[in-house]
């Protein structure tokens, strides 16, 4: 049985923790991600040709919106559980009577919270330089909600994996963010020649990308439902290797 | 005897690397009483607090805490046992009275202001609980660490080395915590280099070393046990041999024989009434002598020879 008022005051401690830093956690990315709007969007998006019947500008908001989601979310969850293990703090969290689950849905549930916070901020932004719609704005969410859940479980295990600040850098920036330019953020894979258009869809960001674009525009490079089939897989295999860290206490008890 | 509260029994920890921290460690807690564990660094106290808080997973032995196998019953376990750690480790960000009340919330506990209130004011810390706590002094963050870990109102707390790198004036402050807990009916187990904190709080005294509890005791049986007289005697004129008169008792010369030293008896005052023979028999034997130092050996000196003896058999 999940014991509820402990999940709530892990997830109100992280909550809390995030809005203490609020002006870098939140103005970095936004300002980040305005930039590109403006120079993709509005400046060079303007002599680009329409790509699926949607303009330039329109169509690198999905994109952007994974880039800063999954960059963020990861962030945000690998830090929440690494720095109680860096500090120490985390001997209050491994003492206290609560398990796996209470730890996921308190750590991995503020940091989807923080990410979606972070997502309307952005699409807040995006509306205010570059026009646009979403085709099926509850499924937008549901697909956001569900990549944000997916990249805090795989950033929890980056913070517990990691033991230096190092490795903990190092999986968004070498792997994660070029995968996601690479992964169809500024354009259609269709766009590519052969044969990266074929090798691009070993990339398992365009499926993601593609997801999202899909919810806002109706028409995207991949399928949906495959789309959907590999976000849950990859949210399922973070589960499982998470309930095995906490079965063994891998890097969690000595 | 009270009914214990925790059973450890043959409790071991190998580490990776194949340091035994704990060995076959057979040890029971009563309730109600003060545990003082005493030994060197290195010596096992920090794994066995680990051990039963969840923090160190046991390669073998059982432990049973409020009767049952924490293994099995571990949620229940946690929510009756309090840690306060070594290491000042808190979110040195955070105002005290939002750590201290996320402490409460996160072993289950639902929210009771009061109940924090009077934490914080027993423990001097009501001024400061808007404080964020990298503002306060050292003893102060110790305090806080105590608080978070009364909040969820443990039967069973663990302190471990509680006065560490604090000076002597808050080290008294301390004890009179303990001694606070102890009245409302928590069991503490501590852990020390003090010798004199074990002498001042505890019921109880276990010392380890290399892993392995070499005795457990309550403190004064210990003493009486284990604890020595030793007299020094300065003699008026100098000898080169025991005389016959006080052959009979432990005693030996010392300082080219300036002086005698007595060391015997048992920690239970035995010892002084030895010396007061002693000084008779000298006085009736002739022999003059200028002064007399007497002491009584303390848990430390205990600690000491035990470790000493310990050594000299490995």
């Amino acid at each position: 049985m999940i014991a509820w008022r402990s999940t709530w005051s892990i997830y109100k401690r992280e909550l809390v923790r995030f809005l203490r830093t609020a002006f870098q956690s939140v103005l970095a990315p936004v300002l980040t991600t305005s930039l590109y709007f403006i120079v993709f969007g509005a400046a060079i998006g303007g002599r680009m040709p329409d790509l699926s019947g949607v303009g330039y500008g329109s169509f690198i908001i999905p994109g952007l919106l994974m880039l800063t989601l999954l960059g963020e979310t990861t962030s945000n969850s690998s830090f929440g559980i690494y720095m109680p293990r860096f500090t120490g703090t985390i001997y209050e969290l491994l003492s206290a009577p609560v398990g796996v689950a209470e730890t996921l849905i308190g750590f991995v549930g503020a940091a989807a919270t923080k990410s979606l916070i972070l997502a309307a901020i952005i699409l807040v932004t995006a509306r205010l330089l570059v026009d646009y719609s979403i085709a099926h704005p509850l499924l937008a969410v549901v697909y956001i909600m569900l990549v944000a859940a997916a990249f805090s479980l795989f950033g929890f295990i980056l913070g517990i994996w990691a033991d230096n600040f190092e490795k903990l850098g190092i999986i968004p920036m070498l792997f994660l963010t070029p995968l996601t330019f690479l992964g169809g953020t500024f354009y259609s894979i269709d766009m590519l020649p052969e044969p990266w258009d074929k090798i691009a869809l070993f990339n398992p960001i365009v499926y993601l990308v593609s997801g999202l674009r899909w919810t806002f525009y109706g028409s995207a490079d991949v399928n949906f439902g495959l789309s959907l089939g590999i976000t849950l897989c990859f949210l399922a295999v973070c589960v499982a290797i998470i309930a095995y860290i906490f079965k063994t206490g891998w890097r969690l008890r000595a | 005897m009270s009914e214990p509260i925790l059973e450890l029994r043959g409790l071991t920890k190998i580490y990776p690397g194949g340091l035994k921290a704990l060995d076959h460690v057979d040890l029971e807690i009563r309730k109600g009483e003060i545990f003082a564990l005493l030994g060197p660094n290195g010596a096992g106290k920090t794994t066995l607090i680990g051990a039963v808080c969840g923090l160190v997973r046991p390669t073998g032995g059982t432990i049973h805490a409020f009767g049952q196998d924490i293994a099995s019953h571990w949620r229940d376990a946690r929510r009756r046992i309090g840690l306060v750690p070594q290491e000042l480790s808190t979110d040195m960000f955070e105002p005290v009275i939002r750590a201290v009340s996320y402490s409460r919330g996160l072993f289950g506990l639902a929210p009771d202001k009061g109940r924090i209130e009077e934490i914080l004011r027993s423990l001097s810390l009501w001024e400061k609980r808007n404080d964020r706590i990298m503002t306060l002094s050292g003893g102060m963050k110790r305090r806080v660490l105590i608080a978070k870990a009364l909040a969820h109102e443990p039967d069973l707390l663990f302190l471990d080395e509680p006065t560490a790198g604090v000076d002597v004036e808050l080290r008294k402050g301390m004890w009179a915590i303990i001694g606070q807990m102890r009245a409302r009916g928590v069991t503490v187990i501590l852990t020390t280099h003090y010798i004199e904190e074990a002498e001042e709080m505890a019921d109880r005294v276990g010392i380890i070393n290399k892993g392995r509890l070499i005795t457990v005791d309550d403190k004064s049986a210990m003493m009486a046990k284990l604890g020595r007289t030793e007299a020094h005697i300065a003699l008026a004129v100098p000898m080169s041999e025991i005389p016959p008169a006080i052959a009979s008792f432990p005693v030996e010369l010392e300082n080219g024989g300036m002086s005698l030293r007595y060391r015997g008896g048992d920690g239970t005052g035995k010892g002084k009434a030895e010396v007061a023979e002693l000084t008779k028999a000298l006085t009736r034997a002739g022999i003059d002598y200028t002064g007399i130092d007497t002491r009584e050996s303390s848990l430390e000196e205990i600690f000491v020879s035990l470790l000493d003896h310990e050594e000299a058999a490995a």
